[in-house]
């Protein structure tokens, strides 16, 4: 789909950003740039059914001062801090630019994706730490948790002030596996970006391949041969077939149901298996070329319905559980309104009730959308139902898809900008890519996580501490996709 | 004392030290298959400590002797009430002393012991699992006097061989719904005690959960093996007199070799048995909400009440 383009002055910003909020636009990318051609910030703006919208602000690069969106959008206020991180762009009247991708290793000043900033320097130790916002009273006490953590997790640092058992306030730390990957992509061609696209993270192999590919695909305005979407969309769907029941069988093991986790494992595995027979990877690689999908074969309805026997089983199992049904229920709340203030996105969203799903929202020629799965009640069971839910519809998703074939991978060549929008399993992934004589210039990517992780805190507030995994799991964020 | 009481408390020893270990293997295999898992091997837990004892010590660099202590402490609460509790015969050393409420007190030393390490390793997780075993230990200790309390009332007496032995001369005092109920209430206290399922989860990683696994995070190597050990002799010897106070079909009456085989054998099916019924349990539940556990420990103590109650009533 091609955006509208709107060149605009920094003075203009705020009111046309005010103009597309109460339009119902929501803020899903920013993007700086810093090259020959000047610095700038590309905003884009999306909104259900409607061509996306980027402002294009150029800013002096002397200066380096843009205007904060921050009291219009909380996630605007945190791509500006990535901004500020990567690019030097201060935000005027930004009300706490913390760093939030830097750590103290950083040497001071350095701005990795600024015009010159060189290779990669030498990290010091963290000598300015990261001061936590200290709560005081009677009893109040901080327990600190990770980056390593038991168990093969991806590392995050959690600090919690607790009083009792009752949390009163959690900071996360995260951004401990930042790869400078969107400068790694600079200059390379299609080709080569497309394998690290598929493994910005590893769960979402296709929601990332797919957001390039299609992103390519934008940018050069090819139109993808017909049945070329079908095959990609059973990739997607098994992708969150499999991410989705780990996820069930993950959320029961966290309150000690050992019995569902091992039964989703074994189903897990089938899928893998599957995929692997499916695409000739497990975890569903190569399948997504920029104008193409490649599939090897497909599943079959009678393995389909076995699938979804297998998850009936597992989830009427667990829910069957009382102790379970006690522990998701009313635990780790997102109301509608802090998830929509928060601007969270996909299944996260999805069960606080925020109406967005990218499948039906941007939707492609020849897939069958299957409709979108809603809860209101925020809480852990919430999150958990959606899942069960989405589960069947992509089984019925699968279902209505009878051809397998492609694979020629074009040699891309041209210039232009183009957007990819893909609903993951987690939520919308998105990637926005510059290209100039088929090569990259700059890759923007948009992880859910990235705008979801602030409401892990949110939902935290009043929950007791054992609970505190239990919550995360049924998030289940990614902290690489995060942190590019 | 005599030599024979202490060949006998030398044999209740072994079989703790030895069995305790391949209980925990057991029931954890058992957790596996239910679980269509294949699972470690029963001597795994004995495996695990081969390795501990050899491997290097490390201990918090602002732990005190507490701490170094603990795990000798757990090992030896165990042991000492291996040795005079009524597991394999009625005859262990020291008999007509052996106090229900002092063994309870004994055992209760070594969950103190770990505590007290915990709180010494001045780290989050050990005051977190602290706090939580002992707000636990607190409702159970009451559920488990009252227990002691309704086992002890037919005979006026808290001397925990004569109750046994009551039990293995008169049959019919086993069906007593004073009986029944109290050690229903011991079924709870046993779960809590030795941090099974629904109380706590023995095989999570997430550290943010745990209560008695919370307890030993910092233990590593010989300390490590010591506290594995200690845990596991504690979960045989709470099965062994559930066991015994449920059934007492088989313990020896008498220090006589042959009676005493007859004993150890009893003891090793009865506990077998209940170590498998306890892990098939477990895989069918999940772990209660860390607040809902006082109203799982208070039905206990109302068990244990009951248990009074009837024993007064029908007297």
């Amino acid at each position: 789909m091609r955006s509208e383009t709107r060149a605009i002055r920094t003075s203009e910003l705020v009111d046309e950003a005010r103009g597309l909020f109460a339009a119902q636009f929501r803020l899903a990318l920013v993007a700086g740039q810093d090259d020959e051609r000047g610095l700038r910030v590309v905003y884009t703006f999306l909104a259900p059914r409607e061509q996306p919208v980027e402002l294009h602000v150029a800013l002096n690069p002397a200066t380096r001062r843009s205007v904060s969106l921050a009291a219009l959008s909380f996630p605007a206020s945190r791509f500006e801090r990535e901004l500020f991180d990567l690019y030097g762009i201060e935000p005027e009247g930004h009300p706490q630019r913390r760093p939030l991708i830097r750590h103290a290793h950083w040497p001071e000043g350095y701005h990795p994706m600024a015009a010159g900033a060189g290779p990669a320097p030498t990290l010091h130790p963290d000598e300015g730490g990261f001061p936590f916002i200290a709560v005081e009273g009677p009893g109040v006490y901080e327990i600190p948790v990770g980056p390593v953590h038991a168990g093969l997790i991806e590392p995050g640092h959690f600090r919690f002030s607790v009083v009792g058992e009752t949390i009163l306030k959690m900071k996360a730390r995260l951004w401990f596996t930042h790869k400078g990957i969107e400068r790694l992509v600079e200059g390379k061609t299609v080709e080569d970006v497309m394998a690290i696209a598929e493994r910005v993270s590893g769960d979402s192999a296709v929601a990332h391949g797919l957001a390039y590919a299609r992103a390519i695909e934008d940018a050069l305005e090819l139109v993808v041969a017909p049945g070329v979407e079908a095959r990609r969309a059973v990739a997607l769907e098994l992708e969150r077939l499999y991410n989705h029941v780990g996820d069930l069988g993950a959320l029961a093991n966290d309150v000690g149901f050992g019995l569902a986790n091992a039964r989703a494992l074994t189903l897990r595995e089938r899928l893998l298996r599957l995929n692997e027979r499916v695409s000739g990877h497990r975890l569903l690689r190569g399948v997504v070329t920029p104008g193409d999908a490649r599939l090897l074969d497909l599943p079959t309805p009678r393995e389909l319905d076995e699938i979804g026997a297998r998850v009936d089983e597992i989830t009427s199992m667990t829910l069957a559980q009382s102790i379970v049904l006690d522990r998701f229920t009313g635990t780790g709340v997102l109301s509608l309104d802090a998830a929509r203030d928060l601007g969270v996105v996909g299944v996260v969203g999805r069960a606080s009730g925020v109406d967005l799903d990218a499948r039906g929202d941007h939707p492609v020629d020849g897939v069958t959308l299957a409709p979108m799965v809603l809860r209101s009640s925020g809480d852990v069971l919430a999150r958990y139902m959606v899942r069960r839910d989405e589960v069947t519809s992509s089984l019925a998703i699968l279902r209505s898809f009878t051809s397998s074939g492609g694979g020629h991978l074009a040699v891309m060549s041209g210039s232009g900008v183009g957007l990819g929008i893909v609903e993951g399993w987690r939520g919308p992934v998105i990637h926005r890519v510059e290209l100039v004589d088929g090569r990259v210039a700059r890759l923007k990517i948009v992880d859910p996580s990235f705008l979801n992780w602030p409401a892990v805190a949110i939902a935290l507030v009043d929950t007791i501490v054992p609970d505190f995994p239990l919550v995360n799991k049924s998030f289940n964020l990614s902290y690489a996709g995060n942190d590019l | 004392m005599n030599l024979a009481s202490l060949l006998v408390g030398a044999v209740q020893l072994a079989l703790v030290v030895l069995g305790g270990p391949l209980l925990l293997g057991l029931m954890r295999v058992v957790r596996s298959r239910l679980e269509g898992r294949v699972g470690p091997p029963v001597s795994q837990p004995w495996r695990d400590i081969a390795k501990l004892a050899r491997k290097q010590r490390t201990r918090p660099s602002e732990s005190s002797w507490i701490f170094a202590v603990a795990p000798l402490v757990l090992v030896a609460t165990a042991a000492t009430v291996a040795v005079l509790a009524p597991l394999v015969t009625l005859a262990p050393p020291l008999a007509s002393s052996t106090d229900f409420i002092a063994v309870i007190f004994v055992l209760l030393v070594g969950s103190v012991a770990l505590a007290l390490a915990a709180l010494d390793t001045a780290t989050a997780f050990g005051g977190m699992g602290a706090s939580r075993a002992l707000t636990i230990g607190a409702l159970v200790e009451p559920a488990l006097l009252v227990a002691v309390l309704a086992l002890s009332m037919p005979l006026h007496s808290t001397n925990l061989i004569a109750i046994v032995a009551n039990g293995s001369r008169h049959a019919s005092t086993l069906l007593g719904p004073s009986h029944l109920l109290a050690l229903c209430s011991f079924i709870v206290v046993i779960l809590a005690e030795s941090g099974r399922l629904p109380v706590d989860n023995p095989s999570t990683h997430l550290e943010l959960t745990m209560i008695y696994e919370a307890l030993i995070l910092e233990y590593s190597g010989p300390d490590l093996a010591a506290v594995t050990l200690g845990e596991s002799m504690r979960l045989a010897i709470w099965l062994g007199l559930f066991v015994n106070l449920v059934a007492p079909v088989g313990i020896a009456a008498t220090a006589h070799p042959l009676a005493l085989v007859v004993g150890l054998v009893a003891l090793t099916l009865k506990v077998v048995v209940v170590g498998i019924v306890v892990a098939i349990f477990e895989v069918t539940t999940a772990k209660l909400r860390l607040f809902r556990l006082p109203e799982l420990l208070a039905g206990g103590f109302i068990l244990a009440v009951l248990g009074v109650v009837t024993g007064a009533v029908m007297r």
